[in-house]
C-alpha cells in the first residue's frame, strides 16, 4: 500500500491512499458527492460539473516549508476562489473539503437546472425512471422549478437506433460521455463518439453494424439518464416492479455474476418472466461488466420449443408419458443393460454432474465429458489459487494466451487480460491467426496450426525473447483453448503449459496458473467431479449398452455420432429441447433452465458460484440432478435428489477440492471497491451490488507425481499437398440452441461459411460468395466462401455452432462447387 | 509608430520574400542559437526579456518553455495560429506579410526545447495562409535553414501546418492539441498542462504567432534591449487590432502601456461622425464592457492596468463602441457567438450559453421584460466559476458587465409588461 493522506471532509477526518480523488475518498467516508460524468472505473473528465465542492488547503510558509498555524494552533486553511471538481482533484495532506455548504448547494442546484433546461422530463415513460441518477439528484438538489422558458426547449430525436441493440434518446442525453469513454477506454471499441458541438453535441455511432461492440449493453448501465436503453428491455417494465435474483451467466467459463430482473407479465398469462439481465458486481470475476451475449442470451429459457413433458419410445415413436412412467422406463432400460455411458455437457451444474457420476459408477459405467478439449485435470493442479484476482496482474507479471480467441470465446477474460497488459503485465498471444487481443501484446507468436505444439515446446527451451519474458515473470497466468487442436493435441498442450509453470518456478504462486477456455460454463466442474472426454467417442457410443446423455447433442453436432448413437443399446436424454439426440432416444426428460432452479457452476478459474431460481419452473420439468436421483432410486441406488444444496453437501464430503464448502459459504460476501448499487445509483450505475455471494475458488489439488512427458502427438500431416485444414472457430454469437431464441442478436450471428486466405482462395479459383465443396471420406459439406486476409494459408475456418457438423479440426479435400444450371 | 518590431514589413517592403528577410538579419538569430547557444541559454534570454504570451493570458513565455521535463521525449512546439477571437486579425497580418519572422521565432522556440517537429495550427478560414506558409517552409528547407542536421549540427527540425475546421474553441490550447491529434476539439482537463502532457501526451509548448514573432529580435538584440519597449511588467510592443466604431480600424503596433486615448484617437482617428465614445471591449468577445469617459481614457493598456475594470487585455482586439450602439444588442451578438462556439463539453457552458442566447434574443426583439433581463443576469452568474475552460467564463463577461453598467440600454428595449408568469 502506498502513502496515506489525511484530510477532512465535512468535519470527518479520514485517511486514504495518496492519489485518490476527493469523490472516492468521500465515498469511502460515507459521504456522497453527486456525479454524472465521473465513474469509478474510468478516468475522470470533469465535464458535468455536478461534483463541485469547496476545497481548502493548508497554507505553507515558503521559508520553513511548514504549515502556517491559526491562533488556536490549527493549520490555517486557504480556500480557493472557485469551487473545485471533486472527481478530478486528488486528495492532499491536510486538505479540507466542504460538501454541505450553501455555495455548494447553489452550485448543484445550478447544474441541475442547466441539465434540465432541455431535458424532456418524460420520467413517467422512461425506462430509467426509478433508478435514474438525474431523477434522484434532481429530487435531492434540484431547484424544484425551472426558470427556463418552455418553448425554448430543444426537441431532438427520441428513438435513435445505435445499431439494433442499443437505442439513444437524444433529448434525455446529458452528454456526460460515460458511454463514449467506456467504449474507448474500457472496451476499446471506439464505435460511438461525440459529434457536433455546443447544444448540438450528440452521440453518434459510425460502425457497421451500428454500435458494433460485444460490451455495448454496459453503456446502458452506466448511462446516468434514460438516454441509452437496450432494444431488449426498453419500455418493458418499471425498475421498481421487478424482483432481482442473483444468477451466473450460463454462456462461457468466465462465470460472470448476474442479477435477473423478474416481473409478472400480462402478456405471458400472468407468469413471472425475466425482463432483463443485469451485471452483479464481483471484482474477482467480471467486476461490474457483462458482455452482450450474457445480457441478451437468456431468451432460450423461455423458448416455446422447450420440452414440457417426458417422452418414452413406444412402437418406435416417442410418445408423451408421465414422469413415473418415464422414470420407470429409464430405470428398466438401464437395469437390463451393462456398460452404461453417461455423456454430459458443460451446461450441467456441479450437482447434476455429481449425481450422474454417482449413478454411472455404481453401475460400473463410464462418465464421459462431451468435449473435444482436454486439460481440466491440469487446471485442477496448476490453476489459480486462493484469492488470486486477475486484477492483481501488473508490471513484472506475464499472461500467455494460446490457441484461443478470448474476445470471441470469453469476452470478460479478454477485457481483464487487456487491462492486465495496460497495467504493465507482459502479454504474449500465440495463435495461428491474428486475434483482437494482439493489439495489447508485447509478443505475438504466430504458427501454422500444425506447428502449435512445437512452438509451445520452444517456449520451454528458454532461448526466445518470449520464453525469457515468461521465465522472468513473477506471476504467469496461461489461458489456453482448443483452436486447431484435436483432443489429444490439447492434452499435450495442457501438459506442456503445466510444465512451463513448474519449470519457471511459478506453479506454486497463487496468482499463477492455467485457465482453460472451455466452450461451456461448467466444463471445469465436469472435470472436478470425474468426467473425462473420450478420444473415440463414436466407438464408445456405438458399443455402449446404454447411453445417458445430459446437456449434450452429439447427434446434432456430428452425423457420425448420430449413427453411433443409433447403435447404442438404450438412450436416455435429459435436455431443454427436442434435440437430434433426443429424437433418437428411448426416453427423454424435460429439464429446468438455470433461471428456474438453483445450483453451482465451477468457472474456468475454478471459482464455484451459486445461481438461484428466478422464475417458477416450466410446468412438468425437473432439474437434472433430481431426475438422475429419481432414476437411481428406481435402480436401488440411494442418491440425494430433493435439493441442490444437499447434493452439494454430499459433493463437498466426497471431493477433497470442495472440502469445507457449502451453499452458505458460497453466499458469503465482502465489501468490494468501488461501492456500487446502493442508494446512489449515480456512482457506479445500475449494476447490482453483490449481496448473494462471491463464490469460492477451489483448493489446488496437490501436484502429485512428477509431470509426465506429454503424449507424443503429431498433428496429422497433410494427406495431400492440396489438402485444407478445416478448423472450427468460436464466434461469440453463434447459432447454438441457447442463443438462437435471442432474436435480437440474429443479424450479428455467425453463419455457416468457409473463411479462406486470399492465396488459398486463388488456388481454388474462388471468390467471396462462391461455394466450395470440402470432403473427407464420407464427410462432405458445401460452404460459401469468405476471403479473409487474417486466415492462415492452407487452412479453412468454419464458425462453430452454425450447422456445419465439424467438432474437431479435419484435413479435407476442397474444390470449387460447380452449380448445376437451373432448368 | 516610430518603430516596428513585429509589423516590420510595414517599414521594409518585400520582407515576406526570403532574400529580403535574409538581408535584414533574417535567421541570424536562429543560426546563432543553433550554432552558439545552449538551449537553456535561449530559454534564459527569453525569460530575461520578460516576453509574455500574446494569445491572451500573458503568461511569461520563457517560464513556459522551462517547464518541459527533460526526461520525457519527444518534445513538441505548436504555434497557435487559430486566431479566432472576434476582432483579432493581427496574426493574419504577421503570417501574410512577415512570415519568416514568425517562422524563425517558431524555430528558435523548437530549438530551445529541443523539439524536432513543430506544428502550426491554423484556423480553417486561413487556408490560403497555410498554403503560403507551406511555400515558405519549402523555401527554408531549400535554403538549408530547415531540415536535417542544420548548419552542420545535430539539430534537425521539421515544420508542418495543420488546418482547423472552424471551431473557436480550438484556439484554447488543450482543445487545439486534441484537434491536432485528429480528435474532436474539446478542452482537456488541466492539470496536467501541455508543458508536461501535451501533444500525444508529450511535453509541448503552445505559443501564439505574435509571441513567437518577438523571439528572433530578443535573441538577436538581447533581453535588455527588449526592455526598451513597453512597461516594466509588460515589456515589448503589442499589435492592437482596432475595430468597431472607429474611423481608422486596423492593426497598430504600439508599446505596452499606451493609453486608450492614444490608441483610439491618435491612431484610430476617433469615433465616426462626431459621435460619443461609449465603451470598449479590449479582448474581443471575451471582454467586459469598459464604459469610457475622460478618466478611463488615460488608462495604460497593459496586462495589469485593466484589472480594475474587471477586464483583461486578452489578445488586444479592441472593439470600440459609440453611443449608436445599444449594449443589449451587443450582448446578444456576443452571447450568440459563444452559444455557437461552445464545445458542449461542460454543462454550464453548453446549456448556459444556449439559454442566455434565447433570453438575449427575446430581450432585443422586445419580446421580454426586465424580469428576463434579471434572469439573463442570474444565468450568467450561475455559470461563473463553474465552467471547464475559459470560454464558458468569458461568455458571461459581456452579459454581466453590460447589465451592471448599461442597464438603461436594456430598459430601452424591453417591454414594460411582463411577458409571462
Amino acid at each position: 500500500m502506498g502513502k496515506m493522506v489525511t484530510l477532512t471532509i465535512d468535519g470527518q477526518v479520514i485517511s486514504v491512499p495518496q492519489g485518490m480523488l476527493i469523490v472516492d475518498a468521500a465515498k469511502k467516508a460515507g459521504i456522497d458527492i453527486p456525479v454524472f460524468c465521473y465513474h469509478p472505473k474510468m478516468e475522470p473528465v470533469g465535464m458535468c460539473r455536478m461534483c463541485l465542492v469547496e476545497v481548502g488547503r493548508p497554507v505553507i510558509d515558503r521559508t520553513t516549508g511548514q504549515p502556517i498555524l491559526e491562533a488556536d494552533g490549527t493549520p490555517k486553511i486557504q480556500f480557493g476562489p472557485k469551487l473545485e471538481t471533486a472527481c478530478t482533484t486528488p486528495v492532499s495532506e491536510g486538505m479540507v473539503v466542504r460538501t454541505q455548504t450553501q455555495v455548494v448547494a447553489e452550485a448543484r442546484r445550478g447544474i441541475i437546472e442547466f441539465l434540465l433546461t432541455s431535458h424532456p422530463l418524460d420520467c413517467p415513460i422512461c425506462d430509467k425512471g426509478g433508478e435514474c441518477p438525474l431523477q434522484n439528484l434532481t429530487m435531492a438538489y434540484g431547484p424544484g422549478e425551472s426558470r427556463f422558458q418552455y418553448e425554448d426547449k430543444m426537441h431532438l430525436a427520441k428513438h435513435v437506433p445505435l445499431g439494433e441493440l442499443i437505442y439513444l434518446d437524444r433529448e434525455r442525453c446529458i452528454l456526460c460521455g460515460r458511454c463514449v469513454r467506456f467504449q474507448s477506454n474500457v472496451a476499446d471499441d471506439p464505435v460511438i463518439a461525440f459529434s457536433q458541438r455546443g447544444r448540438a453535441l450528440q452521440i453518434v455511432t459510425f460502425s457497421e453494424p451500428g454500435f458494433d461492440s460485444y460490451f455495448s449493453g454496459n453503456t446502458t448501465d452506466i448511462c446516468p439518464v434514460g438516454a441509452l436503453t437496450t432494444a431488449d428491455f426498453r419500455f418493458g417494465a418499471r425498475p421498481w416492479e421487478m424482483i432481482p435474483t442473483a444468477s451466473i451467466c450460463p454462456h462461457c467459463p468466465v462465470g460472470c455474476n448476474l442479477t435477473l430482473n423478474v416481473r409478472r407479465e400480462a402478456a405471458a398469462g400472468g407468469r413471472e418472466v425475466i425482463k432483463r439481465v443485469m451485471p452483479r458486481q464481483n471484482e474477482w470475476v467480471n467486476e461490474i461488466w457483462i458482455c452482450d451475449k450474457g445480457r441478451f442470451g437468456y431468451h432460450y429459457t423461455e423458448s416455446p420449443e422447450r420440452l414440457r413433458q417426458p417422452l418414452v419410445r413406444k412402437n418406435g415413436r416417442l410418445e408423451p408419458a408421465t414422469w413415473e412412467e418415464a422414470l420407470a422406463f429409464a430405470a428398466e432400460g438401464l437395469r437390463e443393460r451393462s456398460g452404461v455411458v453417461a455423456l454430459a455437457g458443460g451446461r450441467l451444474s456441479n450437482e447434476d454432474f455429481f449425481n450422474l457420476y454417482q449413478v454411472v459408477t455404481a453401475r460400473q459405467g463410464r462418465a464421459v465429458l462431451y468435449s473435444t478439449m482436454a486439460g481440466g485435470d491440469y487446471v485442477q493442479r496448476y490453476g489459480l489459487s486462493g484469492d488470486a484476482n486477475l486484477a492483481g496482474l501488473g508490471k513484472g507479471d506475464a499472461v500467455l494466451v494460446v490457441a484461443t480467441d478470448l474476445h470471441e470465446e470469453a469476452p470478460l477474460w479478454w477485457l481483464r487480460v487487456k487491462q492486465a497488459a495496460e497495467r504493465g503485465a507482459t502479454l504474449i498471444v500465440a495463435n495461428a491467426r491474428p486475434t483482437k487481443l494482439e493489439r495489447y501484446a508485447a509478443h505475438v507468436i504466430r504458427y501454422a496450426y500444425s506447428e502449435v505444439l512445437e512452438k509451445v515446446q520452444s517456449l520451454l527451451a528458454g532461448e526466445s525473447p518470449e520464453a525469457q519474458a515468461l521465465a522472468k515473470a513473477t506471476n504467469l497466468v496461461i489461458f489456453f483453448g482448443q483452436e486447431g487442436l484435436s483432443l489429444e493435441a490439447s492434452e499435450a498442450l495442457a501438459t506442456m503449459l503445466a510444465r512451463l509453470l513448474v519449470q519457471n518456478g511459478q506453479a506454486e504462486r497463487p496468482l499463477s496458473g492455467l485457465v482453460a477456455v472451455w466452450p461451456h460454463a461448467n466444463t471445469q466442474g465436469g472435470w472436478e467431479i470425474g468426467f473425462r472426454p473420450d478420444p473415440d467417442l463414436a466407438h464408445t457410443l456405438a458399443t455402449a449398452g446404454a447411453v445417458w446423455v445430459a446437456a449434450a447433442d452429439p447427434a446434432g453436432d456430428d452425423p457420425i455420432l448420430a449413427q453411433a448413437l443409433e447403435k447404442a443399446g438404450f438412450v436416455i436424454v435429459q435436455d431443454l429441447f427436442l434435440t437430434e439426440t433426443a429424437r433418437r432416444a428411448d426416453v427423454v426428460f424435460p429439464v429446468q433452465a438455470f433461471t428456474e432452479r438453483e445450483g453451482t457452476w465451477t468457472s474456468g478459474e475454478r471459482r464455484v458460484q451459486r445461481f438461484y431460481p428466478a422464475v417458477p419452473e416450466l410446468e412438468n420439468t425437473r432439474p437434472d440432478f433430481m431426475i438422475v436421483a429419481q432414476v437411481a432410486d428406481h435402480l436401488g441406488i440411494p442418491l440425494v435428489g430433493r435439493s441442490a444444496s444437499r447434493v452439494f453437501d454430499e459433493l463437498a464430503r466426497a471431493l477433497p477440492a470442495f472440502a469445507g464448502l457449502s451453499y452458505t459459504r458460497l453466499a458469503e460476501v465482502v465489501e468490494q471497491w468501488p461501492l456500487v448499487g446502493r442508494g446512489d445509483l449515480y456512482y457506479g450505475g445500475t449494476v447490482y451490488e453483490n449481496t448473494q455471494g462471491l463464490g469460492v475458488r477451489l483448493a489446488r489439488m496437490s501436484a502429485g507425481a512428477e509431470l509426465s512427458e506429454w503424449p507424443a502427438v503429431e498433428i496429422a500431416p497433410a494427406p495431400a499437398d492440396d489438402a485444407l485444414y478445416l478448423v472450427p472457430v468460436v464466434r461469440l454469437y453463434d447459432q447454438g440452441q441457447t442463443l438462437v431464441p435471442s432474436h435480437l442478436l440474429q443479424q450479428r450471428m455467425a453463419r455457416a461459411a468457409l473463411y479462406l486466405a486470399p492465396a488459398t482462395a486463388a488456388q481454388l479459383g474462388v471468390q467471396t460468395g462462391e461455394r466450395v465443396e470440402v470432403s473427407a471420406g464420407e464427410w462432405a459439406e458445401t460452404l460459401t466462401v469468405y476471403v479473409d486476409a487474417n486466415v492462415p494459408v492452407k487452412a479453412g475456418l468454419v464458425p462453430r455452432s452454425t450447422g456445419v457438423p465439424l467438432r474437431q479440426p479435419l484435413w479435407v479435400r476442397a474444390q470449387r462447387a460447380v452449380l448445376e444450371p437451373q432448368p | 509608430m516610430s518603430e516596428y518590431l513585429i509589423l516590420r514589413h510595414r517599414a521594409i517592403p518585400g520582407l515576406e520574400r526570403l532574400p529580403v528577410y535574409l538581408e535584414h538579419q533574417g535567421f541570424a538569430a536562429f543560426k546563432k542559437a543553433v550554432m552558439e547557444l545552449p538551449p537553456a541559454q535561449v530559454i534564459q534570454m527569453v525569460k530575461d526579456s520578460g516576453l509574455r504570451g500574446r494569445g491572451g493570458a500573458g503568461f511569461p513565455t520563457g517560464l513556459k518553455w522551462s517547464f518541459l521535463p527533460n526526461d520525457l521525449w519527444p518534445h513538441y512546439v505548436v504555434a497557435n495560429a487559430d486566431e479566432s477571437e472576434p476582432g483579432t486579425f493581427k496574426d493574419r497580418e504577421i503570417m501574410e506579410s512577415n512570415p519568416f519572422q514568425f517562422l524563425e521565432g517558431l524555430m528558435i522556440a523548437a530549438y530551445a526545447v529541443q523539439a524536432n517537429v513543430a506544428y502550426i495550427y491554423i484556423r480553417g478560414e486561413y487556408w490560403h495562409i497555410a498554403r503560403w506558409l507551406d511555400q515558405k517552409i519549402a523555401e527554408l528547407e531549400q535554403a538549408g535553414l530547415l531540415g536535417e542536421r542544420l548548419f552542420g549540427t545535430d539539430y534537425s527540425l521539421r515544420i508542418y501546418t495543420h488546418l482547423g475546421a472552424g471551431a473557436y474553441i480550438c484556439g484554447e490550447e488543450t482543445a487545439l492539441l486534441e484537434s491536432l491529434e485528429g480528435k474532436l476539439g474539446q478542452p482537456r482537463l488541466r492539470p496536467p498542462f501541455p508543458a508536461t502532457a501535451g501533444l500525444y501526451n508529450r511535453p509541448t509548448v503552445v505559443n501564439n504567432v505574435e509571441t513567437l514573432a518577438n523571439v528572433p529580435l530578443i535573441v538577436l538584440n538581447g533581453p535588455a534591449w527588449y526592455h526598451n519597449y513597453g512597461t516594466d511588467k509588460s515589456p515589448g510592443t503589442k499589435v492592437f487590432s482596432l475595430s468597431g466604431c472607429v474611423n481608422r480600424p486596423g492593426n497598430y503596433e504600439l508599446p505596452f502601456g499606451v493609453t486608450f486615448r492614444e490608441l483610439i484617437f491618435e491612431h484610430g482617428g476617433g469615433v465616426p461622425e462626431g459621435r460619443t465614445l461609449k465603451a470598449v471591449m479590449t479582448a474581443g468577445a471575451s471582454s467586459v464592457l469598459i464604459p469610457m469617459d475622460e478618466s478611463v481614457l488615460d488608462t495604460p493598456m497593459d496586462y495589469e492596468s485593466l484589472n480594475k475594470f474587471g477586464g483583461s487585455l486578452g489578445s488586444a482586439s479592441v472593439i470600440v463602441l459609440d453611443d449608436s450602439v445599444n449594449m443589449a444588442w451587443l450582448t446578444q451578438k456576443t452571447v450568440n457567438f459563444f452559444k455557437h462556439e461552445s464545445c458542449g463539453k461542460c454543462t454550464p457552458c453548453r446549456e448556459g450559453t444556449y439559454w442566455m442566447n434565447r433570453l438575449a434574443e427575446r430581450i432585443v426583439r422586445g419580446k421580454a421584460g426586465l424580469r428576463e433581463v434579471e434572469l439573463l443576469y442570474q444565468v450568467a452568474r450561475q455559470m461563473q466559476g463553474k465552467c471547464l475552460c475559459a470560454l464558458g467564463e468569458f461568455s458571461t463577461l459581456a452579459v454581466v458587465s453590460s447589465i451592471d453598467r448599461f442597464r438603461a440600454d436594456f430598459e430601452a428595449v424591453v417591454t414594460k409588461e411582463p411577458i409571462y408568469g
